[in-house]
């Protein structure tokens, strides 16, 4: 039959299901399918920390949020156009985001009179009227699959599980998306597996083939490509990304890279991908705890490797002692932290970047760190390159503030030419020095030498005692702690000569309200700022990546506005900072909900801000 | 990029300026660059003013360590010496060495990192009872169960000395300490049973005091593939003198002290009078040579697989040396962890090819947009 075919700009959906319904891989197909077709897109997987919470309960609920447009848009969306949800747990714990009007896809089978109960539906919302301001489509997803795949050698219970796969093939139809990656995707998923790799197909086809046959749907819709620069592309989440730009850092700098690292979510993917480039010399060292992880790091680094740990926030505070120590013997190591909810154990999968400060000041004595953050999925790659080049040119530990918002999201990214890439110089100091000094300073960046065992003649001792200027003995002398502190201050910040001056986004050039960020908040703040402009507003935007040292310009960009707004995702720690430093009175805007920021609610914000001048 | 471990260092410190020979018959540094001369005790002295108290035990070892190295005949740039913290981590700033003083505990964690990625490197771990059994515990048994190429030496005094004399978990139960007024509670550590139950692969003891006993443990530790733990009974004669002294004493040593040699008949005394039998428990007990037939003494077998021998010597040891086992308790031969990664590394190349870093930034799904 044919179909009325309604074109969209831009669509929202939200898969959601049990923690065991496939969810994820659902939205990561989805994502590919709309990737290939050509649409910008933004994505937020949500999921819970226990891997199988009871079936059918409001925690084992794990979601799956695509934003996808004919545009060029910066966030997974505030609120979905189309939720689909697997089960009543899933429509309970995710209606309350759903606008009026939006559609509602919902799988009848598995609205049982046990599964209600469960999270406390007396009755049926979809048969309760409870529904009516959303469009409806009630279906027996699971069933409907189950027909489908009669006469496929295959227990009923993998019949059941194959229902992801029809709502992704009616999903597919509903949005015209291309469906040979998926095709190809099963069939490499379950190689080994054929009937249920053909069940599966199958699954996807009649979910299709449905769409196109059934009444429940009389419109079909599309998202033309968006406009994007010539390239070649792909998707790609943050901590992909990241590790991608640590072996790049590996290949641009001749370093081998070498990893400790100790399983934390939400960073352990950044571990398990870099374990497979082994190729690239890449060594992964699972350590016992965090503490060692970064102890191996410092040692590799101690030995001429680019030395590397992946953790998240509880992992920093163990790590502490051994970055004071990157700190006082001045060699190269890279901290990266994939922020999450804390204190403590916090929400481990759940987004936050309360971890600033802590990356800022989180040690005993003075002891400086660079701090640079990532501002989008693809950003982590060139992100982890220039944490590289700060911490081999400068000899120092560099902490990387990425966020579980970053780490899982995913947006397309245009692959950079390799050739294009920036070179990163080791320098080691060059054997058979005669009058060699470990803490001799370079005058332009006052790093050390990275004199590495093995190097003759240059045999010298470091360690967490103070050490004289220049020959790097102990030393208890007051003149010297208080040279070498202020040294070892005046190296950070001296890296601000070598990074590019805060860029400010102000079309009109008549901005009074300038809205400043850092992180993974950066999408979220683009199109809050995008929207204001439309109502004939005013307003300037720039984005930190360096937060320690600033830019250089910092400063001057401050001053230059009467009202400064700066949303984070915390309560207000680059605030905090920015007072100390300028004395200037920001004004914050603070959330910490485990989530991003909702382009509206920061719109609103901002706007008031504005209209208040 | 070198990839056969050497840090990426332009292939500098690959070994690839001295020979990769394993003449010295050192299988577990046949990847480590041999000096092109002769050295002396004077080549590894640094010029720094040693800081320990005068009669400590740790000068001793000093001398040992300084006068044996040469005897290995390695590059001395290919020698590194990590410590963690207390009385005995200064020991890296007076070995002519490269050396890394590191934080308290966490010694093994660098070195790990450091022999891991580097195979050309000699690389030694100076550590207290305090430092490796206390605070730095798990890095200490976990170096023991990956069998990582490090030579730890274990400085055990039964006190902590740097921070002025606290019980350490070595110390006996009931030790009057400043923080122990009316005696301490725990029970101790034995250094040897943990390593052993830690599946370590080369557990041995000897004293600060026996030069020549000290260095032919020394000797075995160099020469032994992956994790090599020596304890070595250290007098602090400040804050817990002549805690080792029945060892020392020349009237009962010989009669307590069992010199443990692989593939001998264990028997002791000054007059060789005492041997040690397994008991049908598994334990060992101390008989006289005259009572029993010499095929019931036992014969130390420290390259035996199963470590249940190697334990029940371990602990024969007691607070107050009745018989004290010293010697190489346990060598035996398996794979270290560094050369087990370092294949890993080499079979990804070998069957991969080197990595391609355009190739594997566009594999996956892409599209072209033109």
């Amino acid at each position: 039959m044919t179909k009325q075919v309604q074109q969209l700009d831009r669509v929202i959906i939200r898969f959601a299901g049990d923690s065991g319904d496939g969810m994820q891989l659902t939205g990561d197909r989805f994502t590919q399918e709309t990737a290939a077709f050509g649409n910008d897109l933004s994505t937020l997987p949500n999921f819970p920390a226990e891997i199988r919470a009871p079936a059918g309960t409001l925690p084992g609920v794990s979601s799956f949020q695509l934003h996808f447009a004919d545009h060029d848009i910066l966030t997974p969306g505030d609120a979905p156009n189309v939720l689909v949800a697997m089960n009543p747990a899933a429509l309970k714990a995710n209606l309350g985001d759903l606008p009026r009007g939006a559609d509602l896809i919902v799988n009848t089978d598995e609205f049982t009179k046990r599964n209600l109960a469960k999270v406390g539906y007396a009755a049926s919302p979809v048969e309760d009227g409870s529904l009516d301001e959303y469009r409806v489509h009630a279906l027996p997803l699971t069933s409907m699959t189950v027909t489908a795949l009669t006469g496929f050698d295959i227990t009923k219970k993998d019949a059941e599980r194959a229902k992801n796969m029809f709502a992704l093939g009616l999903l597919s139809w509903l949005y015209h998306r291309p469906t040979e990656g998926t095709l190809a995707f099963l069939e490499r998923k379950f190689a080994k597996k054929p009937e249920i790799m053909k069940a599966n197909l199958a699954a996807f086809q009649a979910g299709w083939s449905y769409g196109e046959t059934t009444e429940a749907f009389s419109v079909q819709y599309e998202i033309k490509p968006a406009e994007h620069e010539p390239g070649l592309y792909r998707n790609i989440t943050g901590n992909v990304a990241l590790a991608y730009g640590l072996v790049a850092a590996g290949e641009q700098s001749g370093l081998s890279i070498y990893l400790g690292s100790y399983p934390i979510t939400p960073a352990s993917d950044i571990l398990h991908e870099l374990s497979k480039h082994k190729r690239f010399g890449v060594r992964t060292f699972q350590a016992e705890d965090e503490i060692a992880a970064v102890g191996a790091a410092l040692g590799a680094s101690f030995g001429g490797s680019l030395g590397v740990t992946t953790t998240s926030g509880p992992g920093i505070a163990l790590k502490s002692e051994t970055i004071g120590l990157a700190v006082a013997t001045e060699l190269p190591l890279l901290v990266i932290d994939v922020q999450r909810s804390g204190p403590s154990t916090g929400m481990p999968t759940k987004t936050e970047q309360a971890d600033l400060l802590q990356a800022m000041h989180g040690r005993n004595g003075e002891a400086p760190v660079p701090v640079i953050a990532p501002q989008s999925p693809a950003d982590c790659f060139d992100a982890a390159l220039e944490a590289a080049r700060i911490a081999v040119t400068y000899r120092t530990p560099v902490i990387l503030l990425s966020d579980g918002y970053l780490a899982n999201g995913s947006e397309p990214w245009k692959l950079p030419d390799v050739a294009d890439l920036p070179r990163i110089e080791p320098g080691f100091a060059e054997p058979g020095q005669d009058d060699f000094q470990p803490f001799r300073r370079d005058p332009e960046t006052l790093a050390r030498p990275w004199a590495i065992p093995g190097t003759a003649g240059l045999e010298h001792r470091i360690g967490g005692l103070e050490k004289a200027d220049g020959s790097g003995n102990i030393s208890y002398d007051p003149a010297n702690h208080d040279k070498m502190t202020r040294l070892r201050q005046a190296k950070v910040d001296g890296i601000a000569s070598g990074i590019a001056p805060l860029a400010v986004d102000d079309p009109s050039g008549e901005a009074r309200v300038l809205v400043l960020g850092w992180g993974g908040t950066y999408g979220a703040i683009s199109a809050a700022v995008r929207r204001i402009r439309r109502t004939g507003r005013n307003v300037a935007q720039a984005h930190l990546r360096h937060l320690n040292p600033f830019p250089a310009n910092l400063a001057e960009v401050l001053r230059s506005y009467d009202r400064v707004v700066v949303p984070e995702i915390n309560l207000g720690q680059l605030a905090l900072l920015l007072r100390g430093r300028f004395l200037v009175d920001v004004i914050g805007y603070n959330q910490v909900r485990g989530l991003p920021f909702k382009a509206e609610e920061l719109q609103g914000v901002i706007q008031d801000v504005i209209d208040s001048e | 990029m070198s990839e056969n471990g050497a840090g990426g260092a332009n292939g500098r410190a690959n070994g690839a300026n001295g020979s990769n020979g394993n003449g010295s018959g050192f299988a577990a540094l046949s990847l480590v660059p041999k000096a092109d001369g002769k050295q002396t005790m004077k080549d590894f002295k640094t010029d720094q003013e040693v800081r320990w108290c005068p009669g400590c035990g740790d000068y001793a070892i000093l001398a040992a360590v300084q006068s044996f190295l040469p005897e290995l005949g390695l590059r001395r740039e290919n020698i590194t010496f990590v410590s963690g913290i207390g009385c005995s981590s200064r020991f890296p700033y007076y070995m002519n060495t490269y050396g890394f003083h590191s934080i308290h505990g966490r010694a093994p964690a660098i070195a790990t990192g450091l022999a891991t990625s580097r195979p050309d490197l000699s690389v030694w771990v100076v550590t207290g009872d305090g430092d490796a059994l206390s605070i730095g515990g798990n890095h200490l048994i976990h170096a023991l169960r990956r069998n990582v190429n490090l030579k730890i030496l274990l400085f055990n005094n039964r006190i902590y000395g740097l921070t002025k004399g606290q019980y350490s978990p070595t110390s006996e139960i009931g030790k009057i300490t400043k923080s122990t007024p009316m005696g301490s509670l725990d029970s101790p550590f034995n250094p040897l049973s943990l390593a052993i139950g830690a599946e370590g692969t080369f557990v041995a003891r000897t004293i600060d005091s026996d030069r020549k006993h000290l260095q032919s443990v020394l000797r075995q530790a160099a020469e032994h593939r992956g994790t090599s733990l020596v304890e070595i009974y250290q007098n602090c004669n400040i804050f817990n003198d002549n805690a080792f002294e029945p060892l020392k004493d020349a009237s009962v040593r010989d009669d307590i002290t069992i010199r443990l040699e692989h593939g001998e008949p264990i028997v002791f005394g000054a007059d060789r009078q005492k041997a040690l039998r397994r008991s049908p428990s598994g334990s060992f007990e101390v008989v006289n040579v005259a009572d029993v037939p010499a095929s019931e003494i036992a014969v130390h077998d420290a390259h035996n697989p199963d470590p249940s021998q190697a334990f029940a010597l371990s602990r024969l040891d007691s607070p107050a040396f009745e018989h004290t086992p010293i010697g190489v308790f346990r060598s035996v031969d398996r794979p270290s962890y560094d050369e087990q990664l370092r294949a890993q590394v080499d079979e990804a190349i070998e069957t991969q090819g080197r990595g391609d870093l355009a190739a594997l930034l566009g594999s996956g799904d892409t599209w072209r947009i033109d």
